[in-house]
Protein backbone atom coordinates (compact mmCIF):
# COMPACT_ATOMS: atom_id res chain seq x y z
CA UNK A 1 0.00 0.00 0.00
CA UNK A 2 1.23 3.49 -0.82
CA UNK A 3 2.63 5.44 2.10
CA UNK A 4 0.90 8.84 1.94
CA UNK A 5 2.50 10.33 5.02
CA UNK A 6 3.49 13.98 4.59
CA UNK A 7 4.23 16.98 6.80
CA UNK A 8 1.69 19.74 7.40
CA UNK A 9 3.68 22.05 5.10
CA UNK A 10 3.79 19.46 2.31
CA UNK A 11 0.07 18.81 2.63
CA UNK A 12 -0.83 22.49 2.46
CA UNK A 13 1.56 23.14 -0.43
CA UNK A 14 -0.86 21.40 -2.78
CA UNK A 15 -3.63 23.90 -2.09
CA UNK A 16 -3.87 26.72 -4.63
CA UNK A 17 -5.59 30.10 -4.65
CA UNK A 18 -9.17 29.95 -5.90
CA UNK A 19 -9.78 26.35 -4.84
CA UNK A 20 -12.91 25.06 -3.13
CA UNK A 21 -11.98 23.61 0.26
CA UNK A 22 -14.31 21.44 2.34
CA UNK A 23 -13.54 21.28 6.06
CA UNK A 24 -14.81 18.36 8.13
CA UNK A 25 -15.96 18.33 11.75
CA UNK A 26 -18.96 20.23 13.10
CA UNK A 27 -19.00 23.61 14.87
CA UNK A 28 -16.18 23.51 17.39
CA UNK A 29 -15.73 19.73 17.16
CA UNK A 30 -12.99 17.64 15.53
CA UNK A 31 -11.89 20.42 13.20
CA UNK A 32 -8.59 19.93 11.31
CA UNK A 33 -7.17 22.99 13.07
CA UNK A 34 -3.48 22.18 12.48
CA UNK A 35 -4.15 22.20 8.73
CA UNK A 36 -6.36 25.29 9.03
CA UNK A 37 -3.69 27.18 10.99
CA UNK A 38 -1.14 26.36 8.30
CA UNK A 39 -3.56 27.36 5.54
CA UNK A 40 -4.26 30.68 7.31
CA UNK A 41 -0.51 31.39 7.30
CA UNK A 42 0.02 30.41 3.66
CA UNK A 43 0.02 32.68 0.59
CA UNK A 44 -3.16 31.09 -0.73
CA UNK A 45 -6.12 33.44 -1.37
CA UNK A 46 -9.65 33.53 -2.79
CA UNK A 47 -10.79 30.25 -1.30
CA UNK A 48 -14.32 28.98 -1.43
CA UNK A 49 -14.78 27.36 1.98
CA UNK A 50 -17.48 24.72 2.52
CA UNK A 51 -18.11 23.90 6.19
CA UNK A 52 -20.41 23.27 9.09
CA UNK A 53 -18.31 26.03 10.53
CA UNK A 54 -16.51 26.68 13.76
CA UNK A 55 -13.21 28.45 14.47
CA UNK A 56 -11.88 27.09 11.16
CA UNK A 57 -14.12 29.61 9.43
CA UNK A 58 -13.26 32.33 11.95
CA UNK A 59 -9.51 31.90 11.50
CA UNK A 60 -9.65 31.77 7.69
CA UNK A 61 -11.99 34.80 7.65
CA UNK A 62 -9.64 36.78 9.89
CA UNK A 63 -6.68 35.82 7.67
CA UNK A 64 -8.54 37.15 4.62
CA UNK A 65 -8.47 33.81 2.83
CA UNK A 66 -12.17 33.48 2.02
CA UNK A 67 -13.74 34.66 -1.22
CA UNK A 68 -16.95 32.72 -0.69
CA UNK A 69 -18.34 30.81 2.28
CA UNK A 70 -20.80 27.97 1.75
CA UNK A 71 -22.17 26.91 5.12
CA UNK A 72 -24.95 25.50 7.25
CA UNK A 73 -23.94 27.54 10.28
CA UNK A 74 -20.91 28.90 12.10
CA UNK A 75 -20.87 28.26 15.85
CA UNK A 76 -18.46 27.46 18.65
CA UNK A 77 -21.10 25.28 20.41
CA UNK A 78 -20.51 26.31 24.02
CA UNK A 79 -20.26 29.89 22.72
CA UNK A 80 -23.00 30.43 20.13
CA UNK A 81 -21.23 32.77 17.71
CA UNK A 82 -17.68 33.16 16.36
CA UNK A 83 -16.94 36.92 16.42
CA UNK A 84 -14.37 36.67 13.61
CA UNK A 85 -17.05 35.22 11.36
CA UNK A 86 -19.86 37.60 12.38
CA UNK A 87 -17.60 40.65 11.95
CA UNK A 88 -16.56 39.50 8.48
CA UNK A 89 -20.15 38.75 7.53
CA UNK A 90 -21.43 42.09 8.81
CA UNK A 91 -18.90 44.03 6.77
CA UNK A 92 -19.67 41.92 3.69
CA UNK A 93 -16.11 40.60 3.51
CA UNK A 94 -17.02 37.66 1.26
CA UNK A 95 -19.83 36.10 -0.75
CA UNK A 96 -21.98 33.60 1.04
CA UNK A 97 -24.32 30.73 0.42
CA UNK A 98 -26.20 29.87 3.60
CA UNK A 99 -28.21 26.66 3.52
CA UNK A 100 -30.50 24.72 5.78
CA UNK A 101 -28.37 21.97 7.37
CA UNK A 102 -30.22 19.19 5.53
CA UNK A 103 -29.81 21.00 2.22
CA UNK A 104 -26.10 21.33 2.88
CA UNK A 105 -25.78 17.57 3.49
CA UNK A 106 -27.80 16.91 0.32
CA UNK A 107 -25.28 19.08 -1.58
CA UNK A 108 -22.36 17.00 -0.27
CA UNK A 109 -24.19 13.76 -1.09
CA UNK A 110 -24.96 14.98 -4.62
CA UNK A 111 -21.29 15.80 -5.13
CA UNK A 112 -20.09 12.42 -3.93
CA UNK A 113 -22.58 10.69 -6.24
CA UNK A 114 -21.30 12.86 -9.10
CA UNK A 115 -24.78 14.30 -9.61
CA UNK A 116 -25.60 17.94 -10.30
CA UNK A 117 -28.20 18.07 -7.54
CA UNK A 118 -30.41 16.09 -5.19
CA UNK A 119 -34.07 16.91 -4.56
CA UNK A 120 -35.10 17.96 -1.06
CA UNK A 121 -38.17 19.44 0.59
CA UNK A 122 -36.21 21.67 2.96
CA UNK A 123 -35.99 25.31 1.92
CA UNK A 124 -39.44 25.53 0.31
CA UNK A 125 -41.33 28.53 1.63
CA UNK A 126 -38.27 29.90 3.46
CA UNK A 127 -36.03 32.84 2.56
CA UNK A 128 -33.14 30.45 1.80
CA UNK A 129 -34.45 30.35 -1.77
CA UNK A 130 -34.52 34.12 -2.48
CA UNK A 131 -31.19 34.52 -0.63
CA UNK A 132 -29.59 31.93 -2.94
CA UNK A 133 -30.93 32.84 -6.40
CA UNK A 134 -28.68 30.21 -7.96
CA UNK A 135 -30.96 27.54 -6.47
CA UNK A 136 -33.54 26.06 -8.79
CA UNK A 137 -36.63 23.91 -8.30
CA UNK A 138 -37.21 20.54 -9.94
CA UNK A 139 -40.47 18.88 -10.94
CA UNK A 140 -40.99 15.31 -9.87
CA UNK A 141 -41.25 13.00 -12.88
CA UNK A 142 -43.67 10.85 -10.83
CA UNK A 143 -46.17 13.35 -9.40
CA UNK A 144 -47.07 17.03 -9.39
CA UNK A 145 -44.61 17.79 -6.59
CA UNK A 146 -41.88 20.37 -6.98
CA UNK A 147 -38.77 20.14 -4.80
CA UNK A 148 -35.67 22.19 -4.21
CA UNK A 149 -32.89 20.97 -6.51
CA UNK A 150 -30.06 21.33 -4.01
CA UNK A 151 -26.98 21.85 -6.12
CA UNK A 152 -23.99 19.63 -5.62
CA UNK A 153 -21.11 20.96 -3.52
CA UNK A 154 -18.05 19.40 -5.20
CA UNK A 155 -14.71 20.09 -3.51
CA UNK A 156 -11.20 20.43 -4.84
CA UNK A 157 -9.74 19.49 -1.48
CA UNK A 158 -11.23 18.14 1.76
CA UNK A 159 -9.47 18.66 5.10
CA UNK A 160 -10.51 16.32 7.92
CA UNK A 161 -9.08 15.38 11.29
CA UNK A 162 -9.61 11.90 12.73
CA UNK A 163 -8.52 10.01 15.83
CA UNK A 164 -6.44 7.36 14.05
CA UNK A 165 -5.33 6.57 10.52
CA UNK A 166 -2.83 4.28 8.91
CA UNK A 167 -0.13 5.55 6.57
CA UNK A 168 -2.19 4.73 3.51
CA UNK A 169 -5.12 6.84 4.68
CA UNK A 170 -7.66 4.48 6.21
CA UNK A 171 -9.39 6.83 8.62
CA UNK A 172 -10.93 5.99 11.99
CA UNK A 173 -13.13 7.98 14.38
CA UNK A 174 -13.28 6.89 18.04
CA UNK A 175 -15.71 9.49 19.39
CA UNK A 176 -19.51 9.32 19.48
CA UNK A 177 -20.13 11.13 16.19
CA UNK A 178 -18.52 10.71 12.76
CA UNK A 179 -20.01 14.07 11.71
CA UNK A 180 -19.87 14.18 7.90
CA UNK A 181 -16.17 13.63 7.30
CA UNK A 182 -16.66 10.69 4.95
CA UNK A 183 -19.03 12.79 2.82
CA UNK A 184 -16.39 15.53 2.49
CA UNK A 185 -13.80 12.92 1.53
CA UNK A 186 -16.08 11.44 -1.12
CA UNK A 187 -17.08 14.85 -2.49
CA UNK A 188 -13.46 15.95 -2.97
CA UNK A 189 -10.86 15.37 -5.66
CA UNK A 190 -8.18 15.21 -2.96
CA UNK A 191 -8.54 14.58 0.76
CA UNK A 192 -5.94 15.48 3.33
CA UNK A 193 -6.38 13.49 6.53
CA UNK A 194 -4.74 14.78 9.68
CA UNK A 195 -4.79 12.37 12.58
CA UNK A 196 -3.95 12.24 16.26
CA UNK A 197 -1.81 9.20 15.60
CA UNK A 198 -0.70 7.13 12.65
CA UNK A 199 -0.91 3.44 13.51
CA UNK A 200 -0.10 0.23 11.68
CA UNK A 201 -3.04 -1.09 9.69
CA UNK A 202 -3.22 -4.17 11.90
CA UNK A 203 -3.53 -1.90 14.96
CA UNK A 204 -6.61 -0.03 13.71
CA UNK A 205 -9.01 -2.28 15.61
CA UNK A 206 -7.07 -2.13 18.88
CA UNK A 207 -9.06 0.85 20.17
CA UNK A 208 -12.42 0.61 18.40
CA UNK A 209 -14.62 -1.88 16.58
CA UNK A 210 -14.68 -2.15 12.79
CA UNK A 211 -17.69 0.22 12.82
CA UNK A 212 -15.29 3.06 13.60
CA UNK A 213 -13.43 2.76 10.28
CA UNK A 214 -15.02 5.85 8.77
CA UNK A 215 -13.61 5.92 5.28
CA UNK A 216 -11.09 4.06 3.18
CA UNK A 217 -7.75 5.02 1.70
CA UNK A 218 -9.40 5.06 -1.75
CA UNK A 219 -10.52 8.60 -0.85
CA UNK A 220 -7.30 9.75 0.81
CA UNK A 221 -4.45 11.63 -0.89
CA UNK A 222 -2.27 12.55 2.07
CA UNK A 223 -1.95 11.67 5.76
CA UNK A 224 -0.52 14.05 8.34
CA UNK A 225 0.28 13.00 11.88
CA UNK A 226 -0.84 15.96 14.01
CA UNK A 227 -1.20 15.15 17.71
CA UNK A 228 -3.61 17.63 19.32
CA UNK A 229 -4.29 18.72 15.76
CA UNK A 230 -7.93 19.59 16.45
CA UNK A 231 -7.08 21.93 19.33
CA UNK A 232 -8.90 23.95 20.61
CA UNK A 233 -11.91 22.09 19.24
CA UNK A 234 -12.86 18.71 20.70
CA UNK A 235 -11.48 15.37 19.53
CA UNK A 236 -13.27 12.86 21.71
CA UNK A 237 -12.24 10.56 23.28
CA UNK A 238 -8.65 11.80 22.92
CA UNK A 239 -9.52 15.20 24.40
CA UNK A 240 -12.40 17.58 25.04
CA UNK A 241 -12.70 21.11 23.76
CA UNK A 242 -10.26 23.49 25.45
CA UNK A 243 -12.98 25.77 26.83
CA UNK A 244 -10.59 28.15 28.56
CA UNK A 245 -8.65 28.68 25.37
CA UNK A 246 -11.82 29.02 23.30
CA UNK A 247 -12.97 31.77 25.69
CA UNK A 248 -9.64 33.49 25.24
CA UNK A 249 -10.01 33.20 21.45
CA UNK A 250 -13.48 34.78 21.55
CA UNK A 251 -12.50 37.57 23.95
CA UNK A 252 -9.46 38.38 21.78
CA UNK A 253 -11.50 38.25 18.58
CA UNK A 254 -13.83 40.96 19.87
CA UNK A 255 -11.08 43.57 20.09
CA UNK A 256 -8.64 44.43 17.26
CA UNK A 257 -5.69 45.08 19.59
CA UNK A 258 -6.29 41.88 21.52
CA UNK A 259 -6.65 39.96 18.29
CA UNK A 260 -3.31 41.28 17.08
CA UNK A 261 -1.71 40.07 20.31
CA UNK A 262 -3.44 36.68 19.97
CA UNK A 263 -2.16 36.34 16.42
CA UNK A 264 1.39 37.20 17.38
CA UNK A 265 1.38 34.88 20.35
CA UNK A 266 -0.34 31.83 18.90
CA UNK A 267 -0.60 32.01 15.12
CA UNK A 268 2.67 33.56 13.88
CA UNK A 269 4.49 30.30 14.52
CA UNK A 270 4.49 26.69 13.39
CA UNK A 271 2.39 23.90 14.91
CA UNK A 272 4.96 23.05 17.60
CA UNK A 273 5.23 26.72 18.51
CA UNK A 274 1.46 26.97 18.74
CA UNK A 275 1.21 24.08 21.21
CA UNK A 276 4.08 25.47 23.26
CA UNK A 277 2.29 28.84 23.44
CA UNK A 278 -0.95 27.13 24.45
CA UNK A 279 0.86 25.19 27.20
CA UNK A 280 2.31 28.46 28.48
CA UNK A 281 -1.15 30.08 28.37
CA UNK A 282 -2.48 27.32 30.67
CA UNK A 283 0.52 27.54 32.99
CA UNK A 284 -0.07 31.26 33.41
CA UNK A 285 -3.78 30.69 34.06
CA UNK A 286 -2.84 28.16 36.78
CA UNK A 287 -0.42 30.52 38.46
CA UNK B 1 -51.34 23.96 44.43
CA UNK B 2 -51.18 27.73 44.03
CA UNK B 3 -47.45 28.32 44.38
CA UNK B 4 -46.41 27.24 40.88
CA UNK B 5 -44.00 29.70 39.30
CA UNK B 6 -44.35 31.05 35.76
CA UNK B 7 -41.37 28.88 34.77
CA UNK B 8 -43.20 25.79 36.04
CA UNK B 9 -46.41 26.79 34.27
CA UNK B 10 -44.36 27.13 31.07
CA UNK B 11 -42.88 23.66 31.66
CA UNK B 12 -46.40 22.24 31.94
CA UNK B 13 -47.40 23.94 28.69
CA UNK B 14 -44.33 22.50 26.96
CA UNK B 15 -45.22 19.01 28.21
CA UNK B 16 -48.72 19.42 26.76
CA UNK B 17 -47.28 19.82 23.25
CA UNK B 18 -46.44 16.10 23.31
CA UNK B 19 -49.94 14.85 24.27
CA UNK B 20 -50.63 13.44 20.79
CA UNK B 21 -47.07 12.91 19.59
CA UNK B 22 -46.68 9.16 20.05
CA UNK B 23 -43.31 7.61 19.29
CA UNK B 24 -41.28 10.55 17.95
CA UNK B 25 -37.93 12.12 18.73
CA UNK B 26 -38.53 15.14 20.95
CA UNK B 27 -36.01 17.82 20.03
CA UNK B 28 -36.14 20.63 22.56
CA UNK B 29 -33.86 23.70 22.47
CA UNK B 30 -33.54 25.58 25.75
CA UNK B 31 -33.92 24.77 29.42
CA UNK B 32 -37.69 25.10 29.82
CA UNK B 33 -38.29 23.03 26.65
CA UNK B 34 -35.83 20.37 27.88
CA UNK B 35 -37.53 20.19 31.29
CA UNK B 36 -40.96 20.11 29.65
CA UNK B 37 -40.03 17.23 27.33
CA UNK B 38 -38.70 15.24 30.28
CA UNK B 39 -41.87 15.96 32.26
CA UNK B 40 -43.97 14.76 29.33
CA UNK B 41 -41.98 11.52 29.16
CA UNK B 42 -42.52 10.90 32.88
CA UNK B 43 -46.26 11.64 32.70
CA UNK B 44 -48.50 11.87 29.65
CA UNK B 45 -46.17 10.98 26.76
CA UNK B 46 -44.04 8.01 27.85
CA UNK B 47 -43.35 6.93 24.26
CA UNK B 48 -41.46 10.04 23.15
CA UNK B 49 -37.75 9.56 22.52
CA UNK B 50 -35.26 11.86 24.26
CA UNK B 51 -31.69 12.58 23.19
CA UNK B 52 -28.80 13.44 25.49
CA UNK B 53 -28.08 16.40 23.22
CA UNK B 54 -25.09 14.60 21.75
CA UNK B 55 -25.21 11.33 19.84
CA UNK B 56 -27.39 9.10 22.01
CA UNK B 57 -31.05 8.39 22.78
CA UNK B 58 -31.70 7.81 26.47
CA UNK B 59 -34.27 5.28 27.70
CA UNK B 60 -34.91 7.43 30.78
CA UNK B 61 -34.99 11.22 30.93
CA UNK B 62 -31.33 12.24 30.94
CA UNK B 63 -30.00 14.63 33.56
CA UNK B 64 -30.15 18.25 32.42
CA UNK B 65 -27.01 19.24 30.57
CA UNK B 66 -25.35 15.83 31.04
CA UNK B 67 -24.57 13.60 28.08
CA UNK B 68 -24.69 9.80 27.98
CA UNK B 69 -21.12 9.79 29.25
CA UNK B 70 -22.43 10.61 32.73
CA UNK B 71 -24.54 7.46 32.96
CA UNK B 72 -28.04 6.37 32.07
CA UNK B 73 -29.45 3.78 29.71
CA UNK B 74 -28.68 4.31 26.02
CA UNK B 75 -31.42 3.07 23.71
CA UNK B 76 -30.15 4.39 20.40
CA UNK B 77 -27.29 5.97 18.50
CA UNK B 78 -28.14 9.09 16.56
CA UNK B 79 -25.15 11.10 15.38
CA UNK B 80 -25.98 14.29 13.48
CA UNK B 81 -26.31 12.54 10.14
CA UNK B 82 -29.12 10.33 11.48
CA UNK B 83 -30.97 13.36 12.82
CA UNK B 84 -31.36 14.62 9.26
CA UNK B 85 -32.63 11.21 8.20
CA UNK B 86 -35.11 11.08 11.10
CA UNK B 87 -36.53 14.53 10.45
CA UNK B 88 -37.07 13.68 6.79
CA UNK B 89 -39.21 10.70 7.84
CA UNK B 90 -41.34 13.01 10.01
CA UNK B 91 -40.69 11.09 13.23
CA UNK B 92 -39.55 14.13 15.12
CA UNK B 93 -41.01 17.16 16.88
CA UNK B 94 -38.96 20.28 17.52
CA UNK B 95 -39.30 23.15 19.93
CA UNK B 96 -37.03 25.92 18.72
CA UNK B 97 -36.30 29.47 19.83
CA UNK B 98 -36.75 32.55 17.67
CA UNK B 99 -35.24 35.98 17.30
CA UNK B 100 -38.33 37.16 15.41
CA UNK B 101 -41.78 35.68 14.70
CA UNK B 102 -44.55 37.25 12.62
CA UNK B 103 -48.35 36.88 12.86
CA UNK B 104 -48.35 33.74 10.69
CA UNK B 105 -45.55 32.02 12.58
CA UNK B 106 -42.69 32.79 10.19
CA UNK B 107 -39.59 32.54 12.37
CA UNK B 108 -36.13 34.08 12.03
CA UNK B 109 -32.91 32.94 13.71
CA UNK B 110 -30.53 33.86 10.89
CA UNK B 111 -29.74 37.57 10.99
CA UNK B 112 -31.08 41.05 11.73
CA UNK B 113 -31.21 43.52 8.87
CA UNK B 114 -30.40 43.03 5.23
CA UNK B 115 -29.25 39.71 3.77
CA UNK B 116 -26.26 41.16 1.90
CA UNK B 117 -24.84 43.15 4.79
CA UNK B 118 -26.67 42.23 7.99
CA UNK B 119 -26.75 44.60 10.93
CA UNK B 120 -26.27 41.55 13.14
CA UNK B 121 -25.35 38.10 11.95
CA UNK B 122 -27.01 35.50 14.18
CA UNK B 123 -26.76 31.72 14.19
CA UNK B 124 -27.98 31.16 10.60
CA UNK B 125 -31.13 29.36 9.44
CA UNK B 126 -29.66 26.09 10.79
CA UNK B 127 -32.30 23.34 10.47
CA UNK B 128 -35.39 25.55 10.65
CA UNK B 129 -36.39 25.35 6.95
CA UNK B 130 -36.14 21.57 6.96
CA UNK B 131 -37.82 21.13 10.33
CA UNK B 132 -40.84 23.18 9.32
CA UNK B 133 -41.06 21.34 5.98
CA UNK B 134 -41.04 17.91 7.56
CA UNK B 135 -42.60 17.70 11.03
CA UNK B 136 -44.35 19.51 13.86
CA UNK B 137 -42.53 22.54 15.19
CA UNK B 138 -43.31 24.56 18.33
CA UNK B 139 -41.52 27.65 19.59
CA UNK B 140 -40.31 28.78 23.00
CA UNK B 141 -39.81 32.48 23.77
CA UNK B 142 -38.43 33.20 27.24
CA UNK B 143 -38.84 36.99 26.98
CA UNK B 144 -42.05 37.89 25.19
CA UNK B 145 -41.61 41.31 23.56
CA UNK B 146 -42.66 43.41 20.58
CA UNK B 147 -39.07 43.14 19.33
CA UNK B 148 -39.61 39.41 18.80
CA UNK B 149 -43.27 39.36 17.74
CA UNK B 150 -42.98 41.63 14.70
CA UNK B 151 -44.93 42.46 11.54
CA UNK B 152 -42.22 41.15 9.23
CA UNK B 153 -39.23 38.96 10.03
CA UNK B 154 -35.92 39.80 8.36
CA UNK B 155 -35.11 36.27 7.12
CA UNK B 156 -37.74 33.52 7.09
CA UNK B 157 -35.91 30.55 8.58
CA UNK B 158 -38.80 28.50 9.98
CA UNK B 159 -41.71 28.62 7.54
CA UNK B 160 -45.00 30.18 8.68
CA UNK B 161 -48.54 29.13 7.83
CA UNK B 162 -49.13 31.68 5.07
CA UNK B 163 -45.90 30.73 3.28
CA UNK B 164 -46.57 27.02 3.64
CA UNK B 165 -50.06 27.37 2.23
CA UNK B 166 -48.77 29.44 -0.69
CA UNK B 167 -46.27 26.70 -1.55
CA UNK B 168 -49.02 24.08 -1.48
CA UNK B 169 -49.28 20.33 -1.08
CA UNK B 170 -45.55 19.59 -1.18
CA UNK B 171 -45.44 21.21 2.27
CA UNK B 172 -48.27 19.04 3.61
CA UNK B 173 -46.08 17.93 6.53
CA UNK B 174 -45.73 21.55 7.69
CA UNK B 175 -47.27 21.76 11.16
CA UNK B 176 -46.88 24.62 13.58
CA UNK B 177 -48.12 23.65 17.04
CA UNK B 178 -47.86 26.14 19.89
CA UNK B 179 -45.75 29.15 20.78
CA UNK B 180 -45.09 29.22 24.49
CA UNK B 181 -43.81 32.41 26.07
CA UNK B 182 -43.24 33.68 29.59
CA UNK B 183 -46.60 35.47 29.30
CA UNK B 184 -48.94 33.20 27.37
CA UNK B 185 -49.52 30.27 25.04
CA UNK B 186 -50.22 31.07 21.40
CA UNK B 187 -51.94 28.79 18.92
CA UNK B 188 -53.10 29.44 15.36
CA UNK B 189 -56.59 30.18 14.07
CA UNK B 190 -58.25 28.70 10.96
CA UNK B 191 -56.48 31.26 8.78
CA UNK B 192 -53.12 30.25 10.22
CA UNK B 193 -52.79 33.46 12.20
CA UNK B 194 -51.42 33.61 15.73
CA UNK B 195 -54.11 33.69 18.44
CA UNK B 196 -53.88 33.70 22.22
CA UNK B 197 -54.78 30.26 23.51
CA UNK B 198 -54.21 31.04 27.17
CA UNK B 199 -52.65 33.65 29.40
CA UNK B 200 -50.51 32.53 32.33
CA UNK B 201 -52.05 33.05 35.77
CA UNK B 202 -50.96 36.39 37.24
CA UNK B 203 -50.15 37.93 33.84
CA UNK B 204 -52.16 40.99 32.77
CA UNK B 205 -53.76 40.27 29.35
CA UNK B 206 -53.04 43.88 28.39
CA UNK B 207 -49.32 43.13 28.78
CA UNK B 208 -49.58 40.28 26.28
CA UNK B 209 -51.25 42.63 23.80
CA UNK B 210 -48.75 45.44 24.44
CA UNK B 211 -45.70 43.17 24.10
CA UNK B 212 -46.92 41.62 20.84
CA UNK B 213 -46.03 43.73 17.81
CA UNK B 214 -49.18 42.78 15.91
CA UNK B 215 -52.83 42.69 16.99
CA UNK B 216 -53.91 39.85 19.26
CA UNK B 217 -56.86 39.51 21.63
CA UNK B 218 -55.80 38.33 25.07
CA UNK B 219 -58.83 39.58 27.02
CA UNK B 220 -61.11 36.62 26.35
CA UNK B 221 -58.42 33.92 26.66
CA UNK B 222 -58.60 31.37 29.49
CA UNK B 223 -55.80 30.90 32.01
CA UNK B 224 -52.93 28.51 31.25
CA UNK B 225 -53.26 25.36 33.33
CA UNK B 226 -51.19 25.07 36.48
CA UNK B 227 -49.14 21.85 36.80
CA UNK B 228 -50.52 19.25 39.20
CA UNK B 229 -48.89 18.52 42.55
CA UNK B 230 -47.28 15.43 41.04
CA UNK B 231 -45.95 17.39 38.08
CA UNK B 232 -44.52 20.04 40.39
CA UNK B 233 -42.84 17.34 42.45
CA UNK B 234 -41.27 15.83 39.32
CA UNK B 235 -40.07 19.23 38.11
CA UNK B 236 -38.67 20.31 41.47
CA UNK B 237 -37.27 17.08 42.87
CA UNK B 238 -36.54 14.83 39.91
CA UNK B 239 -35.91 16.78 36.71
CA UNK B 240 -34.56 20.14 37.83
CA UNK B 241 -33.59 19.99 41.51
CA UNK B 242 -30.99 22.74 40.99
CA UNK B 243 -33.66 25.17 39.80
CA UNK B 244 -32.04 25.90 36.43
CA UNK B 245 -35.49 26.84 35.07
CA UNK B 246 -35.30 30.19 36.86
CA UNK B 247 -32.40 31.11 34.57
CA UNK B 248 -34.82 31.37 31.67
CA UNK B 249 -37.86 32.67 33.54
CA UNK B 250 -37.24 34.32 36.91
CA UNK B 251 -39.61 33.71 39.81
Amino acid sequence: MTDKTVSIAEAIAGIESGMTIGIGGWGSRRKPMALVRALAQSDVTDLTVVAFGGPDVGLLAAAGKIKKLIYGFVTLDSIPLDPLFTQARERGAFDIEEYDEGMYVAGLRAANQRLDFLPIRAGLGSDVLPANPQLKLVESPYSDEVYVAMKALPLDVALVHVNRADASGNAQFLGPDPYFDDLYAMAAKRTIVSTEKIVETNELLNEGSFHTLLFSRIYTSAVVEAPNGAHFTSCEPDYNRDEAFQKHYVASAKDPEAWKAFTERFLSTDEAGYHAAVAKFHEEAQA
Amino acid sequence: MTDATIAEICVGAVADTYLESGEVLAHAVGLIPAIGARLAKLTTAPDIVLSDGEAFFMAEPPALGKSAASGGVIEGWAPFRRIFDILATGRRQSMMGASQIDAFGNQNISLIGDWKTPKRQLIGVRGAPGNTANHRVDYWISRHSARIFVDNVDMVSGVGNDRARAVGDVLRFHHLGAIITNLCVFGFDADGRIMVKSVHPGVDPAEVERETGFTVDAQSAPLTRVPSDEELRLIREVIDPRGLRTREVAN
